[in-house]
């Protein structure tokens, strides 16, 4: 009777091994543990998905700033904010000739991952013409968390795989979800789980419908903590994402991180300088992140634009298990906005201002950034704004 | 004082802001009312070096250890296991026959070529050569670092499948502290783990061995030890595929870091000796090709890049098997951020003890087989090995399960 079984089960395991036609093995139906089977339709093309952003000297566009957020960026400029302005804004940001060799993703919002350029092609289509994948903001945005210390957790998960595959269709092959934690308000365990938790169920929702997710759970830079109470907090969140993301069955060969460089509070006295950044950003990075992730594409999160090139560039001194890069919005983006300021005769040289910020920040991914190319002091004025909504 | 929860700077108790803010809602009473309010506290999260003196002396310590070329010699069977072996040789298990087995061992000539540290049963930690050298001694002339076995065995759990728990968490920091001022630098602690059969493993094991070992290693740190963390997912009966150990491995390896990281453990100061990845005893031996390929792929996935040295048991490999797995691991990721190497028992011990056999006129012979499987190993672990084997051919080198209390 155990030769019978033991045929009976190779049988079994033949026929699973046909049906699902998977690169891993099904479960044998004699045992009572199902064991996975990573029925990843999109595996393959999440690992190439994810490589392709995290190639050598690239980084990510991110300008997936909500409509009101964008209304405060056009409106700092003296723009008002219509749907056709919005729309000019990020085809002057989409176009700038050859972004594409600094530039490997971009994240957009949803309004304009299904808009058209003023001449009628999909941004999609000048993204693709560029060389750059097109990414999609796909959280609903923060709200106050129950019985916390005024923090807040990020929604989004109802209905994320229809929104998912929607977004696929429409040419996305990347998403984006961006959680917070605050240090000043603890954190509290509560918040650091959801922050978490969410994370990683989008992540898994994402890579089930072949986006490739973007895992965002930021430390605000807000708060007058030092860098070593940063680097404690970024521990302690970073454990507890990957815990839940392994907990989720996420495949870590196609996730992308976005994390917070590990600096002071933006109201300690005591300043850090790019060296002490990049050294405690890399040990954060090594206690905590396996290196089958292909790509850390760091935000700047209110640094300026000056700070998030050098601090950067510091990181790639020596060679990471990791790509080590950018996916900068307000770093990227503060230099354009005050060269367009809404006029068509600006618009060449936004776009110059575009990519002389984005090569920087190229170089910077290579460990070859040289400061001394920085003109304007523009570059060097802080972006950070308490309370930040994004 | 009634504290609202609209106030959250008046009861944060953050290590920064305890000095300053907290001090005078520390020393107010807290009225009871009907409701009581949330204090709402910060979570610990403190990283190991505020507290540790021996933080830099672990980083050194485990970074000595998990230099590239070199590996570890994995000797601390317990008294009755050494005596098994001893015994398939002919010889009777005396503590005189116990240390000049382990003298043969550690005073090998050039072993330190190859071999970075050595670890020990506590019998042996305290023992001498046949001259009056102490073992320690020897070892450290040959630059090998001394490790002891600190767990005192495994216990069977309930539950009837045979899973088990690791026991020795009892008087440890006492224990450790005195290793430490005998001469060990590092410790080691095995828990294993069973797949392939019913239901096993349960997440009970998971969860109890992840536990077992991050307490440890806690403990040994704080008593100025290297703690080997040694998660074993054993090669067992059962045709169960490689890539179901392969699975298995993550989800066990995920548990381990997320305890270690609640327990505050530095990772620059720890070594991880696990299993590669190989299928089931029943199923075909796996090319060294593909156990690097699920091996390599299993630890890029699991293990952070702070952590040192990856020391890879042999765990019923048979020699050959040993070094070429581990060959072709270097060769599928020169770049490890962590050393792929060994710590092996079996794979560097079986022959060596069959040459010897107990005979004195065996002696020079046993240590260069000793020597040349250190050699071969270390190669290896360069991705530089090329063959032929020392000791090539030669079946699986397994052992019955051990469990009982001490000195088992």
């Amino acid at each position: 009777s155990t030769v019978l079984a033991h045929s009976l089960s190779r049988i079994v395991k033949m026929a699973f091994a046909l049906k699902t036609a998977c690169p891993t093995v099904a479960a044998k139906a004699s045992r009572k543990t199902a064991v996975v089977c990573r029925a990843g339709k999109y595996d393959e093309e999440l690992v190439k998905t994810a490589k392709t952003i995290a190639t050598p000297g690239r980084g990510i566009l991110a300008m997936d700033e909500s409509n009101a957020t964008c209304g405060k960026r056009l409106d700092s400029i003296g723009v008002e904010n219509t749907e056709d302005n919005r729309r000019a804004y990020r085809e002057l940001l989409l176009s700038a000739p050859g972004l594409g060799k600094y530039v490997s993703g971009a994240i957009l919002f949803e309004e304009t991952l299904f808009q058209n350029t003023k001449s009628g092609k999909s941004m999609v289509a000048v993204l693709n013409e560029q060389g750059i994948v097109p990414g999609i903001k796909v959280d609903k945005g923060l709200a106050p968390l129950a019985n916390s210390n005024g923090e807040q957790w990020c929604m989004g998960l109802d209905g994320l795989d229809k929104r998912s595959a929607e977004y696929y269709k429409a040419g996305a092959r990347f998403a984006k979800w961006r959680s917070v934690v605050s240090i000043p308000s603890g954190p509290s365990t509560i918040a650091v789980r959801d922050c978490a938790y969410g994370l990683a169920r989008y992540a898994a929702i994402s890579q089930a419908a072949g986006l490739v997710p973007i895992v965002e759970p930021e430390v605000l830079l807000d708060g007058d903590h030092d860098i070593n109470r940063t680097l404690e907090v970024a521990e302690a969140v970073w454990a507890e994402t990957f815990k839940y993301l392994a907990d989720n069955k996420v495949l870590f060969e196609g996730i992308l991180l976005k994390p917070a460089m590990v600096t002071p509070g933006a109201e300690c006295p005591n300043r850090a300088s790019p060296t002490q950044v990049a050294d405690y950003t890399l040990k954060l990075l090594r206690r905590r992140v396996p290196p089958a992730v292909p790509g850390i594409m760091f935000l700047s999160g209110g640094q300026s634009e000056l700070e998030a090139t050098l601090n950067l560039n510091e990181m790639n001194k020596s060679p990471n298990p990791w790509h080590v890069s950018f996916s900068y919005a307000r770093a990227l983006q503060n230099s354009v906005l005050k060269t367009w300021q809404g006029k068509p005769e600006n618009v060449g040289k936004a776009q110059e201002a575009l990519l002389k910020r984005a090569k920087a920040n190229s170089d910077a991914q290579l460990g070859k950034y040289d400061p001394a190319t920085e003109g304007s002091t523009e570059a060097a004025k802080s972006l950070y704004e308490k309370g930040y909504k994004y | 004082l009634l504290i609202h929860s609209s106030f959250p700077q008046f009861f944060i108790r953050s290590t920064k802001m305890q000095a300053t803010k907290t001090r005078a809602a520390q020393r107010a009473p807290v009225r009871a009312s009907r409701t009581t309010a949330v204090r709402c506290v910060a979570k610990g999260f403190t990283t190991v070096e505020k507290q540790n003196p021996y933080a830099e002396e672990l980083r050194r310590n485990a970074a000595y250890i998990a230099q590239r070329g070199k590996g570890i010699l994995a000797s601390d069977e317990s008294n009755a296991t050494t005596g098994k072996r001893l015994a398939s040789v002919g010889v009777e298990n005396t503590e005189d026959n116990r240390r000049a087995w382990r003298e043969l061992l550690y005073t090998a000539p050039g072993l330190g070529q190859y071999i970075s540290g050595a670890i020990m049963f506590d019998e042996t930690l305290y023992q001498k050569t046949r001259d009056g050298r102490q073992f320690v001694d020897v070892l450290l002339a040959q630059g090998i670092y001394p490790g002891i076995k600190v767990d005192t065995g495994l216990q069977v759990l309930p539950g009837g499948r045979g899973e088990t728990a690791t026991q020795g968490l009892d008087g440890l920091v006492d224990r450790a502290k005195a290793y430490k001022a005998q001469g060990a630098r590092f410790a080691k602690w095995r828990a294993v783990i069973k797949i392939g059969s019913d239901g096993c493993p349960t997440t009970t094991a998971i969860h109890e061995n992840a536990h077992g070992l991050a307490r440890y290693a806690q403990i040994c740190q704080e008593a100025g030890l290297v703690p080997i963390v040694e998660p074993e997912v054993t090669l067992g009966p059962g045709d169960y595929s490689i890539e179901e150990t392969a699975y298995w491995s993550e989800r066990v390896y995920s548990h381990v870091f997320r305890m270690l990281n609640e327990y505050e453990v530095m990772l620059e100061g720890i070594l991880l000796k696990p299993n590669m990845i190989l299928p089931g005893l029943d199923a075909p031996v796996a090319s060294p090709k593909d156990v690097a390929k699920y091996t390599v792929r299993t630890m890029r996935r699991a293990i952070p890049p702070s952590v040192p040295g990856i020391h890879f048991l042999s765990g019923g490999m048979s020699e050959e098997e040993s070094t070429t797995n581990l060959q072709a691991l270097n060769e599928e990721y020169p770049l490890a951020p962590w050393s792929l190497t060994f710590s092996y028992g079996r794979a560097l011990q079986s022959t060596t003890l069959k040459t010897w056999a107990g005979k004195p006129e065996n002696w020079d012979a046993a240590q260069k087989i000793l020597v040349a499987l250190a050699k071969a190993n270390s190669e290896a672990q360069r991705g530089a090995y090329k063959g032929p084997h020392p000791v090539p051919g030669g079946g699986r080198i397994l052992q019955a399960l051990r469990t009982g209390g001490s000195g088992k």
